[in-house]
């Protein structure tokens, strides 16, 4: 069992080691694209809500202290809390949704999308590529972490059944804790994406 | 984690609450400085104290702190090759050399040739080695 639970743990930091090459590539790109298009970019940056994307950072970093409480209790052979702990970071998951769907939707009213789909009127620089470009990451990155969080609560919504059977105890509780890993990872990128679109002007 | 007791989840859940309350700090330092022009500092500080953020999760949350060597190997591998990608297309593209036609208006205008003229562009790159 020992031995099985340390192998399911190594594999799943390489997949967490690839995510964080995924995301990485993004960054990358983004990085590029701001040195091009610096004037653009700052403008651009001005279009997103701080205290929105502070709401929804406390939300995650909360959500990651719920989800560590989880695994705790699953492994101090708690069910019930541990349910009550993943119910709890599965209602993190779903406000933070909720605050990105409010923004997002936002966006769309005011025509700050990506690409040929850019129709926002009064910029500085009239009819400059950066803008629907920096829009282009933006909703790119925040998508691929928002289909993150959606997976997430997939797999906590999992976990959570089955820790209400009371699947896992002391003796057997990977799921839960590789769960707890994908989801403080989801946090971890949360916390880059966060001051480079939000905080950097 | 070589054994799967803990020894007391009380002290555990504490240190659990005392991460969560220096993260919190941190988010506030760090949305509090962005209200404040350092100029170029500003990236600087909001990436630093992502970086200790991101550190505290991952020792703490995902218990690389007290895990097999292992697992914090493969982090630090992925985040290793993710700076190497992230150095190496930074330094090349920060010692580009401009080659916008702009700047070789010089070699263009002294080209005998006048039909050469409307094929400004294409000729442009050709330019750039001589003039260096």
């Amino acid at each position: 069992m020992e031995q099985q639970f340390d192998t399911s743990k190594i594999g799943m930091w390489l997949f967490l080691a690839t995510e964080v090459l995924t995301f990485g590539g993004l960054f990358l790109g983004f990085g590029l694209m701001q040195n091009r298009y610096p004037q653009e970019f700052v403008e651009a940056h001005e279009h997103l809500q701080r205290p929105l994307g502070t709401l929804n950072t406390v939300v995650l970093l909360v959500s990651s202290f719920t989800m560590v409480l989880a695994v705790l209790a699953a492994r101090t052979n708690q069910p019930k809390k541990t349910v009550r702990y993943l119910l709890l970071t599965i209602a993190c998951a779903c406000i933070f949704l909720g605050v990105k769907y409010f923004e997002y939707s936002h966006k769309f009213e005011e025509g700050l999308l990506p690409g040929r789909f850019y129709s926002h009127h009064g910029d500085l620089l009239p009819g400059s590529h950066g803008y629907a470009t920096f829009f282009a990451f933006y909703f790119m990155m925040t998508g691929l972490h928002g289909l993150h969080i959606l997976a997430g609560i997939g797999l906590l919504s999992w976990i959570a059944v089955r820790a209400g059977r009371g699947e896992f105890s002391n003796a057997y509780y990977t799921p839960v804790d590789l769960v707890g890993l994908f989801w403080h990872l989801v946090d971890l990128i949360w916390i880059y994406l966060f001051p480079l679109y939000y905080l950097i002007t | 984690m070589s054994s799967h007791t803990i020894d007391d989840p009380k002290a555990e859940a504490k240190t659990y609450s005392l991460t969560l309350v220096v993260l919190l700090i941190l988010t506030a330092i760090t949305v509090g400085a962005s209200y404040i022009q350092f100029g170029s500092m500003n990236v600087v500080i909001a990436l630093t104290i992502a970086t200790l953020k991101g550190s505290l999760v991952a020792l703490f949350f995902m218990h690389l702190r007290h895990d097999k060597p292992v697992n914090a190997v493969i982090a630090c591998g992925g985040f290793l090759f993710l700076g190497l990608f992230l150095l190496f297309t930074f330094l090349d593209v920060g010692t580009r050399v401009n080659l916008q036609p702009v700047n070789l208006k010089a070699p263009a205008a002294t080209a005998p040739a006048p039909a050469a003229a409307p094929a400004t562009a294409p000729a442009a790159p050709a330019a750039a080695p001589a003039k260096e």
